[in-house]
């Protein structure tokens, strides 16, 4: 367990601004005491620094997971998001998608968002811009990747593609 | 060190009698409910008639006994039998009252005091030698006035056969009414309701058609018939009475066959050929009453102890169990209860969810699935988050309000051991044993996300699962890590409250591992239990004395053998300075204290 070196930082930044924009700032500092961001094992996990702080006292082999993961750092040095983010990135995210109740189960197995099962979107979003999906009720569902922008996707026929869920962006975390 | 160890016994000790207690409070609400509460009556009214049907029945017996073909005792060993018996027999009434009466021990001294009583009071029926002539003396009266049937027991054991047997009856008696009290607490419990009805039907069903005889001479006269070809024994004179009589229950009882065990060739004939099931529940049920009304109904030619083993063989015919589970069963329930035990072990458990109060309020939930066209109830008065799913059109586990974490498949039992340890904001709690997560995840909803949680669980495997469910259901204060749970003190030490849901043979819950019932072995058992003390050490050496709001330790197993719970904490409480505490769960049963 460490805190994240520079490059990763960056790296790791970019994709969240990607969701968020420039909110990151409020996920560190917030009312309720100082959380910060460790890397343990390629994994980068979102902690609170009263608890990062007891676990140094558990050993670096047997420690499994503190806090909550975001994501983690490929072999090839990219980040990957995971789901389990999504509680945090959502309530900040800039652009969201709503699926259609009949959509959901099939975008949480996995499929694509289509047109037919898009319910709203925020508008003005860019294209191939990182979007939340939310089902028609406000439960935040997972990520996604917007295929055409706002404007676009109203010429879009039903079952034209409207948001890919990246890989490893489902529900089930690993 | 000023250790307090609270336990959560009343859980582990009779998991599926526990798991349905839980039920009790819902009934009201399922539909079934008026017919459970039927059957429970109708249970009364049975063992009164058993009653009454005895006397006729020895009439009958006396007038047509026959010779029993073998004859295998002598007379002392048979003197010797019934005197063992008797023993046990007391035993399992002392138990009984024993259960009932909850000791309120508020100091460890009281406690103490408390068991030497009691170990005084049984040492005085099991044997003859005492320790301290003095106490003992005042232990009998004590005794005495508590349970009647310890009186001429020591004195005239060796000398009288027949007041032996009287006491026998007594306690027999005694016994079978605490049987049928217990047996309708858990009637009433039982969770599936259409089970019960079931139940009833199968065990209880002559006595509660006797009920109602003016309706139904036919089904008697069938049941008679059923009687007649399970046994060889003629019963005709009683089919005809029923159809005239109105009055008095006698006649109707006196219609009952007698029941006769197997001989020896009977039972090489039959062990060649398949098992008959339906045979077998009959001479089961048969034999059960017979033996809880031992004095009245048995054959004088046959020990108890032969009934017994038929018995036995029986019981583990029918239901699959291996011989020594079921000879552990025996030793622990009494015979009343026993296959109350095993039907439950057949049925499934209804599935349970729990809230998670972190992200979502039960009455939000329900409504969410009961849009999704899932039937469900709340579970209980005792849980503000529990809900039972009767049945569901979309997989439980798989919905989007699942996916979200708001809710956890988890069976209402796994509520109690956090129950019992009432985490506190703030604090520092261990949760040994933890995956996959269950009750950790229910302790961090208590905790409100606040202050750190150690789960802690010896597989990596499992972990994965833990590391999965406390994402999910958005938990933030959780530190996860993988060490032997025995050298956990070494690792972090100053807990305010422990969770030890320690490793065990499961055999609470057969009903959800069936193959429990045969691949248990006693080395299987004596295996856990030795680990279990390790581990219960390692726990209180965990936790901090001197914690200001804590200090607790919570010993949870879903095994109800002895060994692998009261010997633990009779373990823990020689080996470290602990005391038990109240679990402040206001149901289910105490476990065996001394």
């Amino acid at each position: 367990m460490r805190p994240l070196t520079e490059d990763e930082t960056k790296i790791f930044f970019e994709k969240l601004a990607n969701y968020i924009g420039g909110n990151i700032q409020l996920l560190i500092d917030r009312p309720d005491g100082m959380y910060c961001f460790r890397l343990h094992r390629d994994r980068v996990y979102y902690v609170s620094e009263e608890i990062m702080r007891k676990a140094t006292s558990v050993a670096r082999d047997n420690l499994m997971s503190l806090g909550t993961c975001f994501g983690k750092f490929t072999k090839s040095g990219k980040f990957r998001l995971q789901v389990t983010a999504l509680e945090f990135l959502a309530p900040y995210a800039k652009f969201k998608v709503w699926v259609k109740p009949n959509a959901e189960q099939s975008y949480l197995y996995g499929n694509h968002v289509l047109k037919s099962g898009l319910g709203r979107i925020t508008e003005d979003t860019p294209r191939y811009q990182g979007v939340v999906v939310y089902s028609m009720n406000d439960i935040p569902l997972g990520f996604g990747v917007a295929a055409y922008s706002t404007q676009d996707c109203r010429k879009l026929d039903p079952t034209g593609y409207h948001c890919f869920p990246p890989s490893r962006c489902r529900r089930v975390s690993s | 060190m000023g250790k307090v160890a609270r336990r959560e016994l009343s859980d582990s000790r009779r998991g599926p009698g526990r798991a349905s207690k839980k039920q009790a409070d819902p009934t009201p609400l399922f539909s079934g409910s008026t017919s459970t509460s039927s059957g429970g009556s109708g249970k009364k009214a049975q063992s009164q008639q058993h009653g009454k049907q005895s006397n006729g029945k020895q009439q009958q017996l006396n007038a047509k006994q026959t010779k029993p073909a073998v004859a295998t005792a002598t007379k002392q060993q048979k003197q010797q039998q019934q005197q063992q018996q008797q023993q046990k027999q007391v035993m399992n009434g002392k138990h009984g009252s024993k259960r009932q009466e909850q000791a309120s021990d508020d100091d460890e001294e009281d406690l103490e005091d408390e068991e030497d009583e009691d170990e005084d009071g049984e040492q005085a029926m099991w044997d003859d030698d005492d320790h301290d002539d003095d106490m003992d003396d005042d232990e009998d009266q004590d005794d005495d006035d508590e349970d009647d049937q310890d009186d001429d027991q020591e004195d005239d054991r060796m000398d009288d056969d027949d007041e032996d047997e009287d006491d026998q009856d007594k306690v027999n008696a005694t016994h079978g009414k605490h049987a049928a009290v217990q047996a309708k607490g858990s009637d009433d419990d039982e969770e599936g309701d259409e089970f019960d009805d079931d139940d009833d039907d199968e065990f209880d069903g002559q006595p509660i058609k006797l009920g109602m005889r003016g309706r139904s001479a036919d089904s008697d006269d069938s049941d008679d018939e059923q009687d007649d070809e399970d046994e060889g024994d003629d019963a005709a004179p009683l089919g005809d009475n029923d159809d005239e009589e109105d009055d008095g229950l006698q006649t109707n009882i006196s219609g009952r066959d007698t029941f006769t065990l197997p001989s020896g060739q009977e039972i090489e004939k039959e062990s060649l050929l398949p098992p008959d099931r339906v045979l077998l529940q009959q001479r089961i049920k048969d034999n059960i009453m017979v033996l809880a009304d031992f004095a009245k109904l048995r054959d004088p030619e046959r020990s108890r102890s032969e009934y017994m083993e038929v018995l036995t063989r029986d019981l583990t015919l029918y239901y699959g169990y291996s011989d020594y589970l079921m000879g552990k069963l025996l030793e622990l329930f009494p015979l009343g209860e026993i296959v109350e035990f095993l039907e439950a072990n057949e049925s499934p458990r209804p599935i349970s969810i729990r809230t998670n109060t972190l992200k979502t309020r039960r009455r939000d939930l329900a409504q969410a699935l009961i849009n999704r066209g899932v039937n469900l109830d709340p579970i209980g008065k005792w849980s503000k988050v529990g809900l039972v799913i009767f049945d569901s059109p979309v997989p439980i586990g798989a919905t989007p309000e699942y996916l979200a974490g708001h809710y956890m498949i988890q069976s209402a039992s796994s509520f109690l051991p956090v129950m019992a340890m009432a985490p506190q904001e703030h604090e520092r709690i261990l949760t040994m044993c933890a995956a996959p997560g269950g009750k950790t995840a229910y302790c961090a909803a208590l905790m409100k996300n606040t202050g750190v949680i150690f789960a802690n669980d010896a597989s990596k495997d499992r972990l994965r699962a833990l590391v999965a469910n406390t994402h999910r259901m958005g938990i933030t204060n959780t530190i996860v890590c993988n060490y032997d749970g025995r050298a956990f003190p070494k690792v972090m030490g100053n807990f305010d409250r422990v969770l030890l849901d320690a490793p065990c043979s499961g055999t609470g819950v057969i009903a959800k591992d069936q193959s429990v019932k045969t691949n248990k072995s006693d080395d299987d058992i004596m295996r856990c239990s030795t680990l279990q003390k390790e581990l219960i050490l390692a726990a209180i050496d965990s936790v901090d004395a001197n914690s200001k709001t804590g200090g607790y330790i919570v010993y949870s197993t879903c095994s109800i053998t002895v060994e692998e719970n009261e010997w633990v904490i009779d373990y823990a409480l020689r080996k470290r300075n602990v005391k038990l505490v109240e679990t402040g769960l206001d149901f289910g049963q105490p476990g065996f204290k001394r």
